[in-house]
């Protein structure tokens, strides 16, 4: 297995109160090149995980190897997008991009000529000496992932990136991303609480349980990469894991609204066509 | 357009205030003498070399409290121990006016140039320390994430994130500094020292010229607000429109 996840377990400390335990026991198994979901309710401790695997947090007990080597801290083989851009409003598109590569010592002139590449790849290659603020979120998005990739990265870690993002900005990019993965041959973690979106994108989506966070349910989709998965496929697909997912949002409703509230599952299945997973 | 108007008519105010009031010229000049006084000074090179010598030591005041005030800011923001006790002791040394510290300054270093240096940088010390930590304890967690998994760290991440990102609140941490600076100067300098704005306006005192005072008054007035205007004011206007914030 190429990225190994043993015994994860992690604790924030809180004040005047228990720690508390956003991660127990995670084990998971990636292989190198797969397109991995995880799901799961707001507050379940997916993108702890993220970062974890990132190195930008460290865990209390277990470890992550990556290739067989253990994760000791941030680097750039292991290269996050996040939800909001992080676009360094002081530089350039170009800047920003190239900023990454600098920091590898990569020589101005080679480094400018392989950002502009990957900026033609995202389709923003008009923009290049653009400041972020010019442009529109699904743009911003669009450089952060090329940021990201320019580096090279072993492991592309994704936390909710297109959640901000509108329906249509959103679409298009899941298909840009999905030819990236194609061409680049990156293993992708891709965090959402989007369950279609998880099922359209991804090989495998593991299913988080929350508080504290535990693996679910790991389910295997037809792979994306040889074309458009047919809609029934999918949508039997989304259904399972929202019936996996519907006693973990019952749970929080229940801790966010009080003990009476009562979840009705049976409804909500009959009605997944309409907006399937939006209500997570 | 609107601005010129105006001073044109306080200045007619003036000048007719002071034909018409009766005072004697030792008491309230006129515009004319003013402007006589000022042309002279010029002249006679008397204005210029103050002017020179109260700019010179402004700027090295101003850029010892600068380079200080990053220095502690940075020491404030980056351990916690540093915040608890600095951070507290700065807060407390900012509400102390620079100029209190004249009476040991003079112990210190003699009534010479260096006192007043002292004076002007420990005016100008505490805001910038002040404005530079908040400026880092500000900069977003999700830039310091991004630069971080790129494999930015120690002065390079400094150097390309933490002072960048901080750099609007930095601006404004200057502005209020030069003001400081640009105060307990010219306090230190009336209150004695060789050469410089200051000395030329207690100088005016003691010979009872008035037009003396008030040419002064006009020139620090005018070196505030052209420094004000031109540098700061453009600085923050580059700043905003590049990060695309609010632009007035």
């Amino acid at each position: 297995m190429y990225l190994h996840i043993n015994g994860i377990e992690k604790s924030f400390k809180q004040e005047r109160k228990n720690d508390l335990k956003v991660l127990d026991h995670i084990d998971l198994e990636i292989e190198r090149g797969q397109f991995v979901s995880i799901v799961g309710p707001s507050g379940c401790g997916k993108s702890t995980l993220l970062y974890l695997i990132a190195g930008l947090e460290k865990p209390n007990a277990g470890e992550i190897l990556v290739d067989g080597k253990a994760v000791k801290g941030p680097g750039p083989e292991r290269v996050v997008v996040f939800q909001e851009d992080g676009l360094f409003p002081w530089l350039s598109v170009l800047d920003n991009v190239m900023y990454g590569l600098l920091i590898k010592g990569m020589d101005k002139k080679e480094a400018k000529a392989k950002a502009i590449e990957m900026l033609k790849l995202v389709h923003l290659s008009n923009y290049i000496e653009s400041f972020p603020h010019q442009l529109s979120g699904g743009m911003k998005q669009r450089v952060a992932i090329a940021r990201a990739l320019v580096m090279e990265p072993d492991i592309l870690l994704m936390d909710e990136p297109f959640a901000a993002l509108d329906e249509q900005t959103r679409m298009v990019l899941h298909k840009e991303l999905l030819e990236l993965w194609n061409t680049l041959k990156i293993t992708i973690v891709f965090i959402t609480h989007n369950i279609r979106e998880a099922v359209l994108l991804s090989e495998k989506v593991v299913v988080f349980a929350t508080r504290p966070g535990k693996i679910k349910d790991i389910f295997t989709a037809k792979t994306t990469r040889d074309g458009i998965t047919p809609d029934d496929v999918t949508l039997h697909l989304e259904q399972q894991i929202l019936e996996s997912l519907q006693g973990e949002i019952e749970k929080v409703l229940k801790e966010e609204m009080g003990d009476d509230y009562n979840f009705e599952t049976n409804r909500v299945s009959r009605n997944i066509g309409g907006d399937m997973g939006s209500g997570i | 357009m609107r601005r010129i108007g105006f001073l044109v008519i306080l200045a007619a105010i003036w000048e007719a205030g002071s034909r018409l009031s009766g005072l004697p010229a030792y008491m309230f000049p006129s515009l004319v003498q003013v402007g006589e006084t000022l042309w002279q000074g010029i002249l006679s090179g008397q204005i210029t070399t103050a002017i020179g010598i109260s700019l010179g030591r402004l700027l090295i005041g101003f850029t010892v409290a600068i380079i200080l005030g990053l220095i502690f800011g940075y020491l404030i923001w980056r351990y916690k121990l540093v915040e608890d006790t600095l951070g507290f002791l700065v807060t407390a040394l900012q509400s102390i006016p620079s100029i209190v510290w004249f009476p040991l300054a003079i112990i210190w270093f003699g009534l010479n140039d260096k006192a007043i240096l002292f004076i002007v940088t420990i005016g100008a010390t505490w805001t910038m320390t002040v404005s530079a930590a908040s400026g880092f304890k500000n900069v977003p967690r999700l830039y310091q994430r991004v630069a971080k998994t790129f494999g930015s760290k120690g002065f390079h991440f400094i150097r390309t994130v933490i002072l960048p990102a901080s750099v609007p609140q930095l601006i404004s941490g200057l502005r209020i500094a030069w003001a400081f600076a640009w105060r307990a100067l010219m306090a230190g300098e009336l209150l004695g020292a060789a050469g410089g704005l200051g000395h030329l306006l207690d100088m005016g005192r003691s010979l009872g010229q008035m037009d003396l005072v008030i040419t002064i008054m006009i020139i620090i007035g005018v070196i505030g607000t052209i420094i004000d205007n031109f540098v700061f004011m453009k600085l923050e206007k580059n700043v905003q429109r590049k990060w695309g914030l609010s632009t007035n």
